[in-house]
């Protein structure tokens, strides 16, 4: 088995996020992290290649400027045995469509058994790049998933869906993107860390991987975004620090009753 | 034709889930102000009585393909391209829900098209839509225009409200699609399982929920205690039902349940906006969180920041001497 997991880079959960009034897109500047809901994948990788299945190498795979060798280096950290990066000009404020594409192309040139990612990521679009990547590559998918074995070649997988538990089959080559529920990520170890800049690491462009530049970046979107609004406005609730825990509870009480709730 | 074309939902018994009508009834407004029809695509087993009947809420034409079973995405993507391709159908329209995501997804790439999700609302300007999104954990919002038709909105869970209106009954046709093989390699062993035991929160006046910041499954009890106090059920995050913490039926949120309780005690809860769509709709929100940065506090009537351990014993009691008394 080959895997791929997909990797994003993206801003560190404690920075306050914004979008640039000019670009109309997500302000990307300051401090970035790899995308928590990834690190799920490549533990889930590994459990894979720890497990019974044959598995001849994990490959992390991003798409984002040069700054997002970082999250390269953490995935390799991880446990990834070497990594991708697709970057390019001609890429930026690439859309859902525009970067599903672009990410099947690389992936595409690997010819993976099993392309892994996390189902959403910190910064933004949700959900979907898995599925849209999986009908590039004519591969089946299932997203969201919370439990994932690999049985005969195939891969058993467990998903919350609108009624309840689906289990469902899945033949490989597959597209899973998986849930946080999963598993618990490990810590890399020092010696990982340190070594993760020696892994080999393949920088691509565009026209490496045969992506077509009118598809990508902002011309080759099919959303744009016409106008950022503040979000309407609630009245902000009373917030109380409980310093004393008699009193807080008595003022709750207090609150309570005001309602009619008790 | 232009149109809108909607996907719905069903369970096992063939009966829509409320999303999709949900899903109809906007699609049929916005059908209006077009001046188009919006029409919907239904799969595997449904009867015939059941697809007429979304003709109440603005359906004029509902699409049944048998072929394709239910509960799969990459079926019904085939279904949905096919009858895009075919009938010109000006966008596609989910309600909020897991599948939805997926279906979309599936187009955007398949027919090329540009995809907005956790939509909120849908407006019409210049004769086309304009989708609008909430961004970066609600801070903002977005109005996102397509560059060209089909454009795909998939809505966030509960955006959109089922009306009944006066329509008719909506008509049948069959629709013959072969599937992708590709859509052929995934399959359902088994759909819709409950685990846990039963209980029943959406009947419940007051709600207490537990999420990850009670620390283990055995301080549930605390929040359990509470809400036999206030007469009241217990609720649970995601995180908790998929932890083994507590049932999957008192989930709430994107794939548990909607409540809309008269109060809503958010017990070690963050307020993740997969969890705020299932219960943003209570009357009375009340947080109590360690974590002062909590998304929670940001759409609670009262916030208590501080340990809940130490805060709740002390509540339950309080609330039963209140009512002792």
């Amino acid at each position: 088995l080959k895997i791929c997991c997909l990797c994003k880079e993206v801003p560190d959960a404690s920075v306050q996020k914004r979008i640039d009034d000019g670009t109309k897109r997500l302000d990307r500047s300051g401090e970035k992290n790899l995308n928590p809901f990834d690190t799920h994948a490549l533990e889930a990788a590994m459990q894979v290649k720890e497990g019974e299945s044959d598995v001849e190498e994990i490959v992390a795979v991003t798409m984002g400027p040069e700054s997002a060798v970082r999250a390269l280096h953490k995935a390799v950290a991880l446990g990834a045995d070497r990594s991708v990066h697709l970057t390019d000009d001609a890429l930026t404020g690439s859309d859902v469509c525009a970067t599903g594409y672009a990410l099947a192309k690389v992936l595409e040139a690997e010819s993976p058994d099993l392309v892994l990612l996390g189902q959403q990521s910190d910064d933004g679009e949700c959900y979907t790049i898995g599925a849209v990547v999986a009908d590039h590559l004519k591969m089946p998918s299932l997203t969201q998933v919370i439990k994932m074995d690999v049985e005969d070649g195939k891969l058993r997988c467990e998903r919350q869906a609108e009624y309840g538990y689906d289990t469902v089959e899945v033949e490989l080559p597959a597209v899973i993107s998986v849930g946080d529920a999963i598993n618990e990520p490990r810590y890399p170890s020092l010696k990982a860390i340190m070594g993760a800049k020696k892994k080999p690491l393949d920088t691509k462009s565009t026209s490496d991987v045969g992506i077509e530049a009118d598809r990508v970046g902002e011309g080759g979107s099919r959303t744009a975004v016409l106008a950022i609004n503040p979000p309407p406005q609630k009245e902000a609730g009373e917030i109380l620090e409980d310093e004393d825990t008699n009193e807080t509870v008595e003022k709750v009480v207090a609150w309570l009753e005001e309602r009619k709730l008790i | 034709m232009a149109g809108i074309l909607v996907y719905a939902l069903h369970d096992d018994e063939g009966e829509f889930n409320k999303n999709s009508l949900g899903a109809i009834s906007e699609a049929a407004k916005l059908a209006g102000e077009l001046d188009t029809e919006a029409a919907v695509v239904a799969v595997g087993e449904v009867s015939d009585e059941a697809c007429q009947a979304l003709g109440a809420y603005g359906a004029t034409k509902v699409w049944r393909a048998k072929a394709a079973p239910e509960g799969l995405a990459q079926p019904i993507v085939d279904v949905m391209a096919k009858l895009i391709e075919d009938e010109g159908y000006s966008y596609a329209l989910f309600g909020g829900g897991l599948l939805g995501f997926e279906i979309g997804a599936g187009l955007t790439a398949r027919l090329g098209a540009g995809v907005t999700m956790e939509v909120t609302e849908v407006k019409v300007s210049d004769g086309k839509l304009v989708a609008v999104r909430p961004v970066l954990q609600d801070s903002a919002v977005v109005d996102v225009g397509y560059v060209e038709e089909p454009g795909i909105i998939i809505g966030r869970l509960n955006a959109f409200d089922a009306t009944e209106r006066d329509g008719g009954s909506a008509e049948v046709a069959e629709v013959e699609v072969e599937l992708s093989e590709w859509s052929t390699k995934a399959k359902m062993v088994t759909r819709g399982e409950s685990r846990g035991e039963d209980v029943n929160i959406e009947d419940a006046e007051l709600l207490v929920g537990g999420g990850r910041g009670l620390g283990e499954a055995d301080n549930f009890k605390l929040a359990e205690e509470l809400a036999d106090a206030l007469g009241g059920a217990v609720a649970a995050t995601r995180a908790v039902v998929d932890a083994g913490w507590y049932p999957y039926a008192a989930q709430i949120g994107q794939t548990g349940k909607t409540v809309a309780p008269r109060l809503y005690l958010a017990a070690g809860i963050s307020g993740a906006i997969q969890h705020k769509v299932g219960m943003q709709s209570s009357e009375n929100i009340l947080a109590i969180n360690k974590d002062p940065n909590a998304p929670i506090f940001e759409f609670c009537d009262l916030g208590v920041v501080g340990d809940l351990h130490k805060i709740l014993p002390k509540l339950t009691e309080a609330v039963k001497a209140k009512k002792g008394g």
